[in-house]
């Protein structure tokens, strides 16, 4: 879509402006700078709406180089950043490869939540219940912002009795998905395209052509084979024209992603059948696919009435302007624009037009009355709502929400105090415990990891107990004649001169004078012990006389 | 906890293959084969001993199959529709996909054989309803404990290597793979994760394989021979798989020589099949996928449908014919014409199961076969065997074990002596337990399994600075021996020792704590005691006169120079530790040496006394973390003169 986009760009520049594809210098808005500010203010805009917004268009070799960049996931793939993020795409529905998409950290489970429809009549369906689980939803479909839909008038899909009753959440999660799946919203869909479909009949048997600017990929698949369905049914041999320099490419691409589509379209591969139509039709030389308007198969194969599906839509790039000229002074012909954008403006170069114009609307996002079941079925601690659709909605859900603006950046609380850490059991057995008062203590060992987003202490590769285990960290203060007594047990005797300050401490302090089995000193305070002699064995021990004494890990 | 294998099929021989695994309460059945080499009861798994009472949906989660061959997916209608299972089944797109063509291509060939029908064609359509189909690398949640996940296996398209975990226990099923891609597939990949067990197919247990090029171009100079000289070649292959990969060899091959012979595919390999090859494009090798919008490789140009007229009409061609191995059917119709001319040629894969002609014609050289008491077939064609196969070699699985490092290993799909050969391997090279259980066996292996504790801040930002160690390992470290068979050598070795900061805290009636040991004495409001050593010794002067007169009034450039000669000397003596040189200090690790010129130093032993002037006295200390280091150090210290 992009190269697509940069090849009819390029054409435009062939006709109206400078060839060379250096950056233009009148886009370095130099001008502009000089302005006096007020002027200045008013000609960029006050977001730099205006002329402050435009800028160059990205070439061929910026895709290349942007698209390398990418790491292509599939659904419900799992990818790992740094270990300690996860991150994971759910189908949205909206289109042939959108996407929600959750993050879960060790201290966060996040899902945003896009324009997404949950019947979709060509992508896969808005997988909702993968976002299940996570603490914080970003509400993020705006879909609904324009409309003049009314939440009051309609409320049958959330019952405020069942919906603060929360003692049967099961039963309820299964009637709230039944209830979102129900699949009247693509009826209402397929009836659409029915209807764009009979506009587009009475308009060649009236002898005019129809041109379908290219906008949605999907609704446009649907379109090319409802359409051709129709004018098979009919009489009429009026032939049916693509022409974008990437649909050859397009065409055959989405016949290779089943696992990309709608339950309908799956079923399609199960059965060898083509995903789309438009393979049989092709083949059938029914629909004819040309990379531009002057191609010459084209002008020789050219033949009117006929329908045309080209972009771009903004009528203002590609082969729909050259035809949009052609016919936009037959009465018979028709366009069809998808609405949403200032359609008059759209046609403002091309008026007078005697052409029919035909503005339709598609779903492109969750209706206002599913808003609140959806929330119902995820059950987020916290929601992050915008602001601008809080005079649409009222969620009345128990969950904190907390409504977001654009150009914002908010704070939110932490949702887990302290992270948890996974010890391997086979690790965990052999630890060297110690009983204090309340508690039971051991000190760690092995490797600790992060992967997936978890914390794992597992067994490292030197051996547990290969290694002597020693307490690192005593406390307290020890006892001088228990430390003798311990010394004597192990064959080690001396005496005790108290020749510190007795007031200082009690007990805690003094030295003790080892003469058997070697000369050694051990010099005792209140906050540590000294060992000192020259004996590797003896030192050891008298350690470990220490160590009984004193509570240490 | 135990991870628990009741192996139904493919335990120490090749053929329906089916196992149990319980894990953590869940059960899953990898694959449902069936047997090809007999017509029996011995063609299933021995579905009894899942279940006595025949109540399937509860005594399994769900089925997982890999891909689909027969002998992986062939008993799976009789087990739903038959024995009635009707818990959810899982594949990836192009086994769905495919696995129906492959089971009615299969199913016709014994409706003419002539044996009982042992599921009908609406079995296979209602087996495949309950079919969910996954994509490679999609997490699924089978159920809110069990996660599965599939992974490219190359093989055949849509082959996969399936992932299965539930709760802290996790395994991996390899099913059929090839670590090497083919002509129209890539090789098996997968993520490196944490395993209790790795359950892995061996049919070339000890075979390494070369560059498959060279055994393509014998098959080729051996089709293109008889065809030269007008003779037919039989290629018996299943309906998908093996039939699309050599015809992109064979198309290819065509386009280059400029052939005009005719390659036809019977029947069963509807070109049907290359309408579902086309979509599921994305599943083959990089190479094919990257020319799907002008040319998809599965558009074969000079493929034709056969048709059974042709088997008798003059001149050469190649016919592919179902089913392979010759097991019967249209393959064996064929075959019983062609074989008595020697200007033939049979080509069959590099594996038959035991039981088929394929089998008989590759073990030694037959001239006749009989079929049954009343047939017998002359034999004067010639045979070729292809030496390239879809199946990983004895490389690519030790490759693939180590590059997993499960704890355990389990090897079926195999034949026993060379099973057992390779589990020696992997046991020995590897250090991992490995088994080979026959059928109807069931291996009981421990899983890990993990205790949660809270970690305070303190000690998971500690560890997120790293606190490296190195030191040097010796050759005689007893536990790098026991590892490694082969000559150690002394190495650097790294160690990261921020785990051990922490310290585990279990109180009654609460969760687990993890803290830092700074923290632990604040919580438990006592006060650090230190234990430390100390020693002050003399060191031997090799020259005394510049130093010797005013050895008590060291000023700190001398303490400089014998610390910086002290240091050198350790340097050379010393193979582990960090040493740093701090001007009038030295420090290793904990231990810290200086250069003591206080008579009265308590660190001095009476006993230690000598004549002062050939000497200076050092003052050391240390903890006891680097006891063994310090007393290393004072030996040298004692031992050289400085």
């Amino acid at each position: 879509m992009m190269e697509d986009l940069v090849s009819m760009h390029m054409e435009l520049r062939q006709f109206y402006g400078p060839e060379d594809s250096s950056f233009l210098q009148w886009m370095r808005w130099e001008g502009l700078e000089v302005l006096p500010s007020e002027l200045k203010k008013i000609a960029s805009g006050t977001d730099c709406e205006e002329l402050g917004a435009w800028m160059p268009l990205y070439s061929a070799v910026d895709v290349k180089d942007c698209m390398r960049k990418v790491q292509t996931l599939k659904y419900a793939e799992e990818a790992c950043y740094n270990g300690t993020l996860v991150i994971k795409a759910f189908s949205s529905g909206l289109e042939i490869g959108t996407c929600n998409w959750t993050i879960n950290g060790p201290k966060r489970n996040i899902a945003y939540i896009s324009s997404s429809i949950f019947v979709s009549t060509h992508a896969m369906d808005f997988n909702f219940l993968g976002l299940q689980g996570n603490d914080l939803i970003i509400f993020s479909d705006f879909s609904t912002l324009d409309t003049t839909e009314n939440m009051e008038n309609d409320n049958t899909y959330c019952d405020p009795v069942t919906s603060s009753n929360a003692s049967d959440d099961l039963y309820n999660l299964e009637e709230i998905a039944a209830s979102l799946l129900k699949d009247d919203e693509s009826m209402e869909e397929m009836e659409k395209l029915a209807f764009i479909c009979t506009c587009a009949f009475d308009s060649v048997r009236a002898g005019g052509s129809v041109l379908v600017p290219i906008d949605r990929l999907g609704i446009v698949l649907c379109l090319l084979e409802q359409m051709s369905l129709l004018l098979e049914s009919s009489s009429l041999k009026v032939p049916i024209y693509i022409i974008s320099s990437v649909a050859e490419e397009l065409l055959a691409f989405t016949n290779i992603i089943p696992e990309w589509l709608c339950k309908q379209r799956q079923e399609k591969l199960f059965s060898g059948e083509p995903l789309f139509a438009h393979v049989k039709l092709i083949k059938e030389r029914k629909i004819h696919v040309f990379p531009a308007v002057h191609s010459v198969e084209l002008l020789t194969n050219w033949q009117e009435p006929c329908v045309v599906f080209c972009p771009h839509w903004s009528l203002r790039l590609g082969p729909v302007v050259h035809l949009l000229r052609y016919w936009c002074s037959d009465p018979n012909s028709l366009l069809i624009l998808e609405s949403g954008d200032d359609a008059n403006l759209a046609l403002l170069p091309f008026k007078p037009m005697a052409m029919k114009v035909l503005q339709c609307s598609f779903l492109s996002g969750i209706s206002l009355q599913k808003v609140q079941p959806l929330l119902k079925a995820l059950q987020p601690k916290l929601l992050l709502f915008p602001k601008d659709l809080r005079c649409k909605i009222q969620i009345s859900e128990a969950n904190t929400i907390i409504h977001y603006s654009e150009n914002e950046t908010l704070c939110m609380p932490s949702s887990k105090e302290s992270t948890e850490i996974d010890i391997a059991t086979d690790l965990a057995s052999q630890f060297h415990w110690k009983t204090l008062k309340q508690e039971t203590v051991t000190r760690l060992d092995g490797e600790l990891f992060m992967d997936q987003g978890k914390h794992r202490l597992l067994s490292g590769f030197r051996q547990a107990d290969s290694k002597q285990h020693r307490p690192l960290l005593h406390w307290g203060s020890p006892d001088l004649k228990r430390l003798l007594t311990e010394l004597s047990k192990m064959g080690i005797t001396g005496t005790l001169k108290k020749n510190m300050d007795s007031a200082e401490s009690k007990n805690a302090a003094g030295i003790i004078d080892i003469d058997d089995p070697e000369k050694a000193l051990i010099d005792v305070r209140e906050t540590g012990t000294v060992i000192i002699t020259a004996d590797e064995n003896l030192a050891s021990h008298i350690f470990k006389a220490i160590d009984i004494v004193l509570d240490g890990i | 906890m135990a991870i628990d294998c009741l192996v139904l099929g493919a335990g120490q021989e090749v053929g329906k293959s089916c196992m149990v695994v319980s894990i953590n309460g869940k059960r899953i059945m990898f694959d449902c084969g069936m047997h090809m080499g007999y017509t029996d009861s011995r063609r299933y798994p021995d579905f009894s001993l899942i279940s006595k009472t025949g109540d399937f949906d509860n005594a399994l989660t769900c089925v997982i199959v890999t891909h689909f061959h027969l002998d992986h997916i062939g008993a799976l209608p009789y087990f739903t529709e038959v024995c009635g299972y009707k818990g959810p089944i899982y594949m990836t797109y192009p086994t769905k996909a495919l696995a129906p063509l492959m089971l009615e291509d299969y199913r016709k060939n014994m409706d003419r054989r002539g044996e009982d029908e042992q599921f009908t064609s609406d079995h296979i359509a209602e087996c495949m309803k309950k079919v969910i189909p996954v994509n490679l690398k999609q997490t699924v949640q089978v159920d809110k404990d069990l996660q599965i996940r599939a992974y490219y296996a190359g093989h055949v398209i849509g082959a996969a290597m399936f992932y299965a975990k539930v709760g802290d226990a996790a395994m991996v099923y390899t099913g059929d793979y090839n670590m090497t891609p083919d002509r129209h597939l890539g090789a098996a990949q997968i993520d490196r994760l944490q395993l209790d067990l790795l359950i892995t197919e061996s049919t070339y247990a000890t075979t390494i394989r070369d560059s498959r090029y060279g055994r393509e171009r014998e098959f080729l100079k051996a089709v293109h021979n008889c065809v030269a000289a007008g003779g037919k070649v039989l290629i018996p292959t299943f309906a998908l798989g093996r039939a699309q990969e050599l015809c992109i060899l064979l198309e290819d091959y065509w386009e280059r020589m400029n052939l005009k012979v005719p390659i036809y595919f019977s029947a069963g390999l509807t070109i049907q099949a290359n309408m579902y090859y086309k979509m599921l494009i994305n599943w083959t090798s990089q190479k094919i996928k990257e020319t799907y919008a002008t040319h998809n490789a599965f558009d074969f140009k000079n493929v034709r449908n056969f048709d059974r007229s042709l088997i008798n009409a003059p001149g050469p061609c190649v016919l592919f014919a179902t089913p392979g191995m010759i097991v019967g059917g249209f393959s064996l119709e064929v075959f019983m014409q062609w074989a008595p001319s020697e200007n033939n040629l049979v080509t069959l894969p590099g594996y038959c199961v035991a039981g088929t002609i394929g089998h008989k014609l590759m073990s030694g050289k037959p001239t006749k076969i009989d079929l049954d008491k009343d047939t017998q077939i002359n034999v004067r064609c010639q045979i070729h065997q292809l030496s390239f196969s879809p199946h990983t070699d004895a490389k690519g699985i030790m490759d693939l074990v180590k590059f997993l490092s499960p704890k355990h290993a389990i090897l079926v799909h195999g034949e026993k002596p060379k099973m057992a050969t390779l589990k020696e391997r992997i046991q020995s090279e590897l250090g991992i337990q490995c088994y080979c259980p026959a059928n109807n066996e069931t291996v009981t292996i421990p899983s890990t399994h993990y205790v949660k504790a809270d970690a305070s801040g303190t000690f998971i930002r500690s560890c997120l600075n790293p606190n490296f160690k190195f030191s040097t390992c010796s050759s005689t470290d007893k536990s790098y021996l026991d590892s490694n068979k082969s000559k150690a050598v002394s190495r650097l070795s790294v160690s990261d020792d921020r785990a051990t900061e922490g310290i585990l805290v279990v109180e009654k009636g609460k969760k687990a704590k993890v803290i830092h040991q700074d923290e632990f004495l604040h919580m438990l409001g006592e006060k650090k005691h230190e234990i430390q050593f100390a020693y002050c010794f003399p060191m031997h002067m090799a020259r005394t006169e510049d130093l010797s007169s005013t050895s008590h009034m060291l000023c700190s450039f001398d303490k400089c120079t014998l610390i910086s000669r002290l240091s050198m000397i350790l340097s050379d003596e010393l193979s582990e530790g960090n040493i740093l040189d701090l001007g009038e200090e030295l420090q290793v690790e904990s231990f810290r040496v200086s250069v003591c010129s206080s008579d009265n130093c308590p660190h001095r032993l009476s006993s230690s006394l000598q004549n002062g002037s050939e000497s200076v006295f050092f003052c050391c200390h240390w903890s006891v973390a680097d006891e063994k280091l310090a007393w290393k150090i004072i030996s040298i210290m004692k031992n050289s003169t400085l």
